[in-house]
């Protein structure tokens, strides 16, 4: 019996919270909010994230490139380092990696704006000037980020697909055509498309996550800080295991 | 008219709030005093529906309160003036005026409450992050009182300020409150506020009213002894 009081408590508490936080994503969606905020969180979230983007995946397709290389040499399979390396940027890593760089700088970002916002009594001075918080706060930052992080994904696919051709063509013998060819030759739409969807995902995530824990934060400084450790930690969390349930659903 | 009904409220098994009766006549300036964690605060943020209290009701002109229409007819003084740190200064006093009227027009009413607190025009532009406390709260009741309220709330209004800033914000909120005939409640520790705003004072202590009586006679109240630190009048009665 308490065998399953310890199991039945935490799936409760779990189920209570995954609920309410599908119901506060819900009503942070339920409306396009104002046009010149979204322009806002869409500078701040996509707009200033395109160098870290960017440079993550330019360091990560090159290491890939050369991965694939010294580990394709051991059964003779070397030609196929850009093939792998496109493919392996636009369905995982740009994604994945794109997603987790951004959960750092902007769930972060996201949650210590908002808790501080609680905590100085600012989310109270919303409600009294009749001004729903959820909408005014959380709404721009939702859309922003669903539409952002798949442009984030896509130029970082571009980025490092170009990493791994400078690589290959700097330091393991393709010529500039034939890593390009071999690049294209066995890229699908799909290959692409489902990356840009896994973007759009982790984006919600991302500032579903700095939204729920500044929302919710605690008293004061610790408070905040509390918030913001959450928010990233739920969101790279929540990143890698919806990565790994949308893979399953997009290519089992 | 304002009602509060057996206001309950606890937090993780703490009573704040035990029964809190009280009345708030239209257009009286009321202060609640109380020691600090007796859940004036609190009291406040029932009344506003920020917090929900356990048990209990409020009225608002004898009827349940409506939220909506309520917050449409009110302003609030926040404790820190919580203003809005990404809006300006004209942006943060016209902040519900511009949800029905055109910029400028909202930004003609802004400098004009802005002035009204003794702000000229040059702190329009400014941001929240470049006012000292003092220049904040006169901005937050710029805000306060920007749709002409007919009921004013304040938290805590002299806080964090020094006397001579305090007795200023205090003569700028009995003036408004007198001049606009408004309902205003103030929640204070501070009893020099309290004489200069106060039409009545009630005491809040253990989670319920201990004394509730007029400003002009509470020297006299032995509820009110005690938190002022002086010992009880003898024989005098309790004005409450």
């Amino acid at each position: 019996m308490r065998a399953i009081r310890a199991i039945g408590r935490p799936a409760l508490r779990l189920t209570r919270t995954l609920g309410a936080v599908t119901l506060f994503a819900l009503r942070g969606l339920g409306g396009i909010g104002r046009p010149a905020a979204i322009g806002r969180q869409i500078v701040q979230i996509g707009w200033l994230s395109l160098p870290v983007v960017g440079l993550t995946a330019l360091f990560t397709g090159a290491a890939l490139a050369l991965q694939i290389h010294s580990g394709g040499e051991r059964f003779q399979a070397s030609d196929v380092v850009p093939a792998i390396v496109a493919i392996g940027m636009v369905r995982e890593l740009g994604p994945v990696l794109g997603g987790l760089m951004v959960a750092a700088r902007v769930a972060s970002a996201i949650a210590a704006e908002i808790a501080t916002m609680r905590v100085t009594e600012q989310i109270d001075a919303l409600v009294t000037l009749s001004t729903d918080p959820v909408r005014w706060l959380v709404t721009p930052r939702l859309w922003a980020a669903i539409l952002c992080l798949p442009v984030l994904v896509a130029v970082g696919d571009i980025i490092g697909i170009m990493g791994g051709w400078l690589v290959g063509t700097g330091s393991l013998g393709f010529t500039s055509a034939t890593y390009i060819a071999n690049s294209w030759a066995y890229l699908e739409p799909w290959d692409v498309t489902s990356g840009l969807l896994k973007g759009a995902v982790f984006g919600l995530i991302v500032a579903l996550s700095g939204c729920w824990f500044g929302m919710r934060a605690g008293r004061g400084a610790a408070g905040v800080g509390r918030a913001t450790t959450n928010a990233v930690v739920a969101a790279a969390v929540g990143i890698l295991a919806a990565n790994f349930v949308l893979t399953g659903l997009f290519f089992e | 008219m304002i009602e509060l009904r057996g206001l309950t409220k606890s937090f993780g098994g703490r009573q704040v709030l035990d029964g809190v009766d009280l009345t708030i006549p239209e257009g009286q300036s009321l202060c609640v005093i109380g020691q600090s964690g007796t859940g004036k605060s609190v009291l406040l943020k029932c009344i506003l529906g920020l917090e929900r209290p356990d048990a209990g009701t409020v009225l608002w002109q004898g009827a349940p309160l409506d939220r909506a229409r309520f917050m449409a007819g009110f302003g609030m003084l926040f404790q820190g003036a919580a203003l809005f740190d990404s809006l300006s200064v004209w942006q943060n006093v016209a902040f519900r005026l511009r949800q029905r009227m055109d910029d400028r027009r909202a930004r003609a009413v802004a400098l004009d409450k802005l002035a009204r607190v003794g702000l000229g025009p040059e702190t329009a532009e400014l941001m929240p992050a470049e006012l000292s406390g003092g220049m904040a709260k006169r901005v937050g009741l710029a805000r306060a009182i920007a749709d002409d309220p007919r009921v004013i709330f304040f938290d805590e209004p002299t806080t964090g300020l020094d006397p001579i800033r305090a007795r200023a914000i205090d003569a700028l909120i009995r003036g408004i409150v007198t001049e606009t005939g408004a309902t205003a409640v103030t929640i204070t520790h501070d009893m020099d506020s309290c004489r200069i705003i106060g039409d009545r004072v009630a005491l809040l202590a253990g989670g319920r009213i201990a004394h509730d009586g007029p400003v002009a006679t509470m020297g006299d109240a032995p509820a009110l002894a005690g938190f002022l630190g002086r010992p009880a009048p003898e024989g005098a009665p309790d004005a409450g």
